[in-house]
């Protein structure tokens, strides 16, 4: 009788490496809860999600309208961390697979981007940004054939390399693409039309910074529409399933490989969009840009905001673009020189990991919903003991 | 007259009184053409009545911080005598560094942060060519004056009608590689040379000025790519080419990796050039150390190599600027040396108080730009030779000397001799070298009124 459950329970065993804990967030439902019955959200997922959408568009530009320039500037660079990040924990997340290749993804879009700026007379940004998406998409389908046949630290590696090889072929293609000093981008006027919505919302001048944030939130806002409706669907439950249990998924007559390809592929998705936003805001693509070290700001982000929720990686994003501009500046009042100001940030930024890890394990969003549903099964406890005794 | 009215008569002669002695604190400006009377006013953006706001990048941290972060800590320790001295006609100047950690995706955040958030009047001396390449466009369509950039790219300065706001300093590496390729015609007619280029516009502008004089003496010409420290392929191509003049245009790391790697090799060539932004033998000595692991202890293998150079240099104890700065330097009361890096940031923040006396007691943002192209080409100061500013160039100093590597010091081999980008002659400078004037600061007069 327990002969034949051992393989079976070891190879259960295998795929726990990634601890329930750990992606906790991924199993938040994507917007405020329906399961209390008491949700004023509509019960269909679609129309909970477009209100939602409705709220963060009236959001942003309230918040784009009341900050001064400067913070605009760094919610456009907010939202294409936190594209690219959103991708990431959706591949990470929810499906299991660790990429430190990501960087490189955003690479292909922002250099995708700034070779069609390039032009006299450049076609649309909208038509741009969608071919940025569809060229790291098609580079990322390739890496997702291949990265689906590795695990853990085997697919750590052979994104990794991804990361330090490919912008190498900038410097490679050194007349196309500009070689280490990469492509100048010179970022599109703002259109006569959003000038005029500025100035009816406003009164605010309408700068290409300003023009740049817009981009930026309308990319992010349609990105987390897409991934938050993809997630919730047959897809992410799939997703999830390969996550959890290789073994029960392939039973259920889950093909392990497509669904992980499918999953790196929108993840570069994502990840490319994000590209060419970075290249707009940036006004560079350069190799200098897309160092390891971005696709690792990547991976913290989303682990401080929780794995697998797209508001943790949100959060995660956020705290990667204010945090070493709020350190920076704190260390320059408590009378720290400039140099020693500048490297306080990074310091500052690996003790907040390191905390979240001890203290935090499941990120942010994680950790709220893992203490939310502790609170949620005492009190059902309580009222269960207190109706019974009664 | 009533009696409020000559009680306000009174007040307004002494608040005269009291701002034209603001406006002239420097004591040593009493006679600069800036003062003219007037009152200081808040005339542009980062400019107070008393006070004017500078910005900067800088690698203060990762790859590119050695030596480099040394340089804003200079330009502060010379702003700061400024300061003590009554500033530039009446204004302190604040001055406000960011680190980007050499990533083009920081400096457009920092810059975004001084232009948009700490509001500064210009910037100056950003450093790096990718850096700086990503805020170029943004500065010049925001008409923030971008001064003396820390890079001899030719970007800053050969196209001001693109870039009206952007403003070279210091020698193109064109120029000196126009400069090395006529030393070697005419000293070394018989050598093999073989190049040794970082991939990007350093290592082609240089290759591109040395080519128009030597072309025929070039037997390789090899790249490396920053951050790749296996430079063997190259330097074993190098050797096998029978290159016995080697010259570099290469980073100070890559130095102390090419040095390491003929040794391993047992390659030596009959004489190194490096050129100067690769030739710091104080760095490139510590550098060496660090990579061998403490087999090599200092800049010995450096000995004897030639390099360039368009500034004085710390060893040269006996210069009068290297004497004013070492006492700037030490009144400044920070951590460390003077060092060469530390002397660049000062010459250049040297360049930059010349720059704002010339804009006048209420500089503007258009009025800096006019009085650069109209007053400096005739600025002297700590670098060797005049710089090119005008209407059609904003390219830096033009010339440099010739040098040869002993110890931690160097010794001159050739004077200073002057050009330009593109097929522009080859000419002796004849000037004089400028002396410090007294205070080390200088005292222009105003050329936009």
């Amino acid at each position: 009788m327990s002969a034949p459950n051992t393989p079976v329970s070891a190879a259960g065993a295998a795929t726990e490496e990634a601890p329930l804990t750990a992606t906790a967030a991924a199993n938040v439902p994507s917007t405020q809860a329906t399961e209390s019955g008491r949700s004023f959200l509509p019960a269909s997922t679609l129309l909970r999600h477009l209100v939602t959408v409705l709220l963060a568009i009236v959001g942003s530009v309230i918040l784009l309208e009341i900050t001064d320039p400067f913070t605009n500037s760094q919610l456009a660079q907010l939202s294409y961390y936190a594209i690219a990040a959103g991708g990431l924990t959706v591949l990470t997340g929810l499906n299991g697979q660790i990429s430190l290749g990501h960087g490189a993804l955003m690479a292909v879009g922002a250099y995708t981007t700034a070779l069609f700026l390039q032009a006299d007379e450049p076609v649309a940004l909208p038509l741009i940004l969608l071919v940025s998406v569809l060229t790291a998409t098609v580079v990322g389908a390739l890496v997702g054939v291949a990265a689906a046949r590795l695990h853990g630290p085997y697919l750590a590696g052979a994104t990794l390399a991804l990361a330090v090889g490919l912008p190498g072929l900038a410097i490679y293609f050194h007349d196309t693409l500009g070689g280490e000093q990469g492509l100048r981008v010179r970022a599109p006027q703002p259109p006569d039309l959003f000038k005029e919505f500025i100035g009816w919302v406003s009164g605010n001048s309408a700068t290409g910074t300003k023009w740049l944030a817009y981009v930026g939130a309308i990319c992010l806002i349609l990105t987390y529409f897409l991934l938050a409706n993809l997630v919730r669907s047959r897809i992410g439950r799939t997703w999830r399933a390969v996550r959890d249990q290789e073994v029960a998924a392939e039973l259920a007559g889950i093909n392990l490989g497509a669904w992980r390809v499918l999953a790196f592929t929108v993840s570069a998705a994502a990840a490319g969009l994000a590209g060419g936003v970075l290249a707009l805001v940036i006004r560079l693509a350069a190799p200098s840009g897309f160092t390891l070290v971005l696709s690792l700001s990547l991976l913290t982000a989303i682990v401080l905001g929780g794995l697998g929720s797209l508001l943790g990686a949100l959060l995660g994003s956020a705290l990667l673009v204010f945090l070493p501009p709020f350190v920076t500046d704190l260390g320059a009042d408590l009378g720290l020189d400039n140099t020693e100001a500048a490297q306080l940030a990074p310091f500052v930024y690996g003790v907040v990991l390191i905390v979240a890890m001890i203290f935090a394990p499941a990120g942010f969003v994680g950790t709220v919903r893992l203490r939310w549903l502790t609170y949620r099964a005492k009190q059902r406890a309580a009222a269960a003991r207190s109706s019974s005794g009664g | 007259m009533s009696r409020s009215s000559r009680r306000l008569v009174s007040f307004l002669a002494a608040a005269t009184v009291v701002s034209t002695v603001a406006a002239c604190g420097g004591g040593n400006n009493d006679d600069g053409g800036g003062g003219g009377g007037g009152e200081n006013e808040a005339s542009d953006i980062g400019v107070t009545e008393d006070s004017i706001k500078l910005g900067a990048h800088y690698p203060l941290t990762g790859v590119a911080a050695p030596g480099y972060s040394e340089i804003p800590t200079g330009v502060q320790a010379y702003f700061d005598w400024v300061n003590e001295n009554g500033g530039v006609n009446g204004r302190q100047i604040e001055y406000i560094y960011r680190d980007d950690a050499y990533n083009p995706t920081n400096t457009t955040q920092v810059v975004n942060q001084l232009v948009l958030e700490d509001e500064v009047f210009a910037i100056v001396g950003g450093l790096g060519t990718p850096t700086h390449s990503a805020v170029l466009d943004f500065l010049n369509s925001e008409g923030v004056p971008d001064l003396f950039v820390s890079s001899g790219s030719l970007l800053w300065g050969e196209d001001p009608e693109t870039n009206p706001y952007t403003f070279g300093w210091q020698t193109d590496y064109e120029s000196e590689g126009k400069i090395i390729g006529e030393y070697i015609a005419e000293e070394f007619p018989d050598a093999k040379v073989g190049l040794f280029l970082q991939d990007d516009d350093f290592g082609e502008d240089g290759e591109a000025g040395i080519r128009e004089y030597i072309d025929d003496q070039i037997v390789a010409a090899v790249r490396y790519t920053p951050g790749n420290t296996n430079v063997a392929p190259q330097i074993s191509e190098l050797q096998a080419a029978g290159a016995d003049f080697v010259v570099g245009f290469n980073v100070p790391s890559y130095t102390a990796l090419s040095q390491l790697t003929a040794l391993q090799l047992g390659y030596q060539p009959e004489q190194w050039f490096y050129s100067n932004v690769g030739s710091d033998p104080a760095l490139v000595g510590s550098l060496l150390a660090r990579f061998s692991q403490g087999a090599v202890s200092d800049a010995s293998l450096l000995d004897g190599a030639l390099t360039t150079g368009y500034l004085p240099t710390v060893d040269q104890t006996d210069n009068p600027w290297i004497q004013q700065f070492q006492e700037i330097w030490e009144a400044s009361g920070q951590e460390g040396e003077l060092t060469n890096y530390r002397v660049y940031g000062m010459s250049q923040a040297y360049t930059t108080v010349q720059a704002l006396q010339a804009a006048g007691q209420n500089p503007t943002r258009d009025g800096i730009v006019e009085a650069i192209e109209t007053a400096g080409a005739d600025w002297e100061g700590p670098v060797f030779a005049p710089y090119r500013y005008s209407a059609d160039s904003h390219m830096g100093t033009s010339g440099m000397s010739i040098e040869r590597i002993v110890g931690n010091g160097s010794e001159e081999v050739q004077p200073v001799r002057v050009t330009d980008i593109g097929n522009a002659k080859i000419e002796e400078f004849d000037g004089e070298p400028a002396s410090p004037p007294q205070n080390g600061i200088p005292d222009e007069e105003s050329a936009v009124d």
